[in-house]
């Protein structure tokens, strides 16, 4: 059997057996050195599913050579190749750039366990975007959330620790909620193989069990995707973990959760409860809208550098979501090429506070006055990346937005509403994006000859993994060609799955 | 007829000892109603046919959470504090999600009806081909060891993963930062005083220990695994660190062996799955491990519930021993 039949396997096996080595290994250069090189193999891995998903279709391998649904199947499509390569991706630009950041934060005695609860979040995130199996999904949601819970608890501020506590709770609410709903369909169906499931939901004889199962399930996914206004977690996890882990984890890990989430929807759910389409849009619109105008109102008065960003990335989930919500072929494609963008553009901008972040004390916005003059090539690509997010024409961002404002316009009057909401929160962004460079650039440092005088730009791998994924959102600006085909072929899946 | 009675009885005590948990101010108290809870948990499990959760229930949620639950307690004070208002939203919230349970408990199959969905379409084929494929007497174990081994690989990585939690958080003593093992010398606990339950004790280490072995080793023919095992063997070291005080019991297990075993129980599962890859089958794919695949099928299954038992022990004491060194 060729390496590459493997593949499927060893996209978690490879983080997921180098953790336990990691908890041997003394030495946090070596550890993380571990990492990166764990977190490489692991990206190499989802390039090359993806070319070969796009080139060939769907991939299934049969964990342990049991075929489903009495083994567990990974079953491996365009929607899940693209969630693959966010995870990856977003883990081994921060770890190859953060090693610096993360110095500052953790004491070396204790890193290499960090660096092995790092690459079990990536296994366990890894693990969800490619199974087949409703329990397995369980199973590495808890991987994931147990070892994201220490990724935060690391921050160098004691509130982390509550923030963390807060995450705890609610995550774990999330897991049990979908794990109920999981049950529940396991009841009704006596299987837990989501292609088996699907053939079978349809014969239930009583819809009550599985329509309580559709609640469960969404609303325990989107707790673990921070849907407003279920994100109450989200801000103090995001501010008070270490910099480079919000890195991470802004860029792929609510995204995760809501790939699961439109999987059981539209793979189970759509096509069996009566008048579901309706039910999508009825629950999903408002919270869409309204996540998207509250984050991006908290984000305008917001004055802490990390805490803008976590609100405006619950206002970035709203669109993704508004997209999804339209259920057809033009608004998931925009959702899912946005998961992608949103990823590219909010994993640059926290990659570049936490360079920042090894600088200057805190990261209040006068904090960081003055600081374009003294670190040019960090400010120039957070005001890149803030570009990316607000939409500007040549970035990433403005790619799925387009998509989504296209996707809405076809939509009538609930459409023409979506657009309006969608363009007043882009001028939102533009507003608290310009606040930030306004006062990177033409801040004045409080205390000159302080401290500030004294700052110098940041450590160089730092700024080169910081530039490699800004170059990305230019990249995939101006040739979009990858996410979006990729979206376009995951929103067909996804539809093929509803009548 | 009596499983009814018996299952009604045990679900009237669990929900008169769930509420006294929430009721409960004293943290002591609820700790030991915990304790009960899982007791009677265990108790339901064991009506239900299912003696394998039984057991894990019995072994993890009575005995070590309640003790690792007394430990966490003496690092904070001993009773809740109480929460004047802004409840009734809770109340709310919870009522609806009850209700909305109980609704869907209307299109529930009989319990026990051989005709509901989950005895129709996979359990069959697991207890027809079980004796064929794997050739042992407990299907529980080859579900979990073998069929779905990857899931059970995972269940692994998370009890990995609290244990790496709590030393990057807690640290241990000797291993992390060298904390505190002078004044671990220092600290004999104080049931080392009395000598009823040192004597008592004394005499049933080694007997546990013996009934972890069989229960680690007899996993693929009664109920039992390497989860089970791994909790009472954990448990016969604590119950001697209890008697002996934390610094006998970490020169019978030190530190260092502690973190090898969280990892390398681990690795061995994984090891198998690496191994079965090098050999040209899946991931987990034991039959490739001997010339006849049920062989295979039987060694895989052997060497992963040792790795599984093997880490959830060297979990279980070192997040022990974290909060005991916490405690003084």
């Amino acid at each position: 059997m060729s390496l590459a039949t493997q593949l499927p396997a060893l996209q978690v096996a490879v983080p997921l057996l180098t953790a336990p080595l990691l908890v041997l290994l003394r030495g946090p250069g070596l550890a993380w050195a571990a990492a990166c090189a764990a977190s490489v193999m692991a990206f190499v891995i989802a390039i090359s599913l993806t070319a070969s998903v796009m080139t060939t279709g769907a991939i299934s391998y049969a964990m342990g050579g049991w075929p489903g649904p009495y083994g567990i199947v990974l079953e491996i499509d365009a929607l899940g190749t693209l969630v693959l390569l966010l995870v990856t991706g977003a883990s081994t630009a921060a770890l190859l750039s953060g090693r610096a950041s993360l110095g500052l934060d953790i004491d070396a005695g204790r890193q290499h366990l960090f660096y092995a609860a790092w690459l079990i979040v990536l296994a366990g995130l890894s693990g969800i975007a490619i199974t087949g199996d409703a329990f397995n999904v369980f199973v590495f949601m808890e991987i994931s959330s147990l070892a994201t819970y220490i990724l935060i608890a690391a921050g160098p501020d004691r509130r982390a620790l509550t923030a963390t506590f807060k995450y705890l709770i609610m995550g774990t609410i999330g897991a049990t909620f979908y794990l109920i709903g999981v049950g529940l369909v396991y009841m009704m169906t006596g299987t837990l193989n989501f292609a088996d499931m699907e053939s079978r939901i349809a014969d239930v004889s009583d819809q009550r069990p599985i329509l309580v199962a559709a609640g469960f399930i969404s609303v325990g996914l989107a707790l673990k995707a921070a849907v407003f206004p279920l994100h109450l977690w989200l801000p103090g996890a995001y501010t008070y973990a270490p910099h480079v882990v919000t890195a991470f984890l802004a860029a792929c890990s609510t995204k995760v959760a809501i790939y699961v989430l439109l999987r059981f929807d539209f793979f189970l759910f759509q096509d069996n409860l009566v008048g579901h389409t309706m039910q999508f849009a009825v629950f999903l619109v408002p919270l869409a809208i309204l996540g998207i105008l509250v984050g991006s109102a908290v984000a305008m008065v917001e004055s802490n550098l990390k805490r803008l960003l976590a609100f405006s990335s619950v206002a970035q989930i709203g669109y993704i979501l508004l997209g999804a919500s339209f259920a057809n072929e033009a608004g998931l494609t925009a959702a899912v090429a946005h998961m992608f963008n949103h990823a590219l553009a909010k994993g640059a901008l926290f990659l570049a506070v936490a360079a920042i972040a090894m600088r200057v004390n805190g990261l209040r916005l006068q904090d960081i006055a003055g600081i374009g003059r003294r670190m040019p090539l960090t400010t120039a690509a957070l005001a890149v990346a803030g570009a990316s997010l607000v939409g500007v024409p040549g970035t990433a961002g403005f790619v799925s937005k387009w998509l989504l404002l296209q996707a809405a316009f076809a939509q009538g009057a609930l459409g023409i509403a979506a657009v309006v909401v969608v363009i007043a929160s882009s001028l939102a962004a533009v507003f608290y994006v310009w606040r930030i460079v306004e006062c990177a650039y033409f801040g004045n440092a409080q205390a000159p000859g302080d401290a500030a005088a004294v700052v110098t730009e940041a450590p160089l791998p730092m700024l080169l993994g910081l530039w490699l994924v800004v170059i990305a959102n230019v990249y995939f600006g101006l040739a979009p060609e990858l996410p979006v085909s990729l979206a376009e072929s995951a929103a067909a899946d996804l539809l093929r799955h509803v009548p | 007829m009596i499983t009814i009675v018996f299952g009604v009885f045990l679900l009237t005590l669990l929900l008169i000892v769930a509420i006294a948990i929430v009721r409960e101010q004293d943290l002591f108290t609820a700790v030991t109603l915990m304790g009960i809870f899982s007791l009677l948990m265990a108790a339901n499990f064991f009506v239900l046919d299912a003696a394998d959760v039984a057991l894990t229930e019995a072994a993890v949620g009575a005995g070590i959470s309640t003790v690792l639950l007394l430990g966490a307690l003496a690092l904070t004070p001993g009773r809740e504090r109480s929460i004047p208002k802004g409840r009734w939203l809770a109340l709310v919230v919870v009522t609806l999600t009850t209700l909305v349970v109980v609704h869907a408990t209307f299109g529930n199959p009989r319990l026990g009806d051989p005709g509901a969905p989950v005895h129709q379409h996979v359990a069959p084929w697991y207890l027809e081909q079980t004796p064929e494929l794997i050739g042992i007497p407990n299907v529980v174990t080859a579900v979990l060891g073998s069929f779905r081994a990857y899931d059970t690989l995972g269940e692994v990585i998370v009890v990995l993963t609290a244990g790496i939690g709590v030393l990057f958080l807690l640290g241990l003593p000797g291993a992390v930062g060298e904390r505190r093992r002078e004044e671990l010398a220092l600290g004999r606990t104080y049931l080392s005083h009395h000598l009823v339950p040192q004597v008592v004790g004394r005499l049933l280490i080694p007997f546990i220990l013996l009934f972890a072995l069989y229960v680690q080793f007899h996993g693929e023919y009664g109920p039992g695994g390497g989860f089970q095992a791994g909790a009472i063997f954990a448990s016969a070291i604590i119950l001697y660190a209890l008697i002996e005080g934390e610094r006998e019991a970490l020169t019978v297990i030190s530190p260092r062996l502690l973190v090898w075993m969280m990892a390398g129980g681990a690795l061995l599962y994984g090891g198998v799955g690496v191994v079965t890859m090098l050999l040209g089958g899946n991931f987990l794919d034991y039959s490739v491990l001997a010339e006849d695949p049920v062989k295979g099928q039987q060694w895989g299954i052997i060497v992963i519930e040792l790795g599984v038992g093997i880490t959830v022990a060297g979990v279980l004491l070192a997040i022990y021993h974290a909060f005991a060194a916490r405690g003084r």
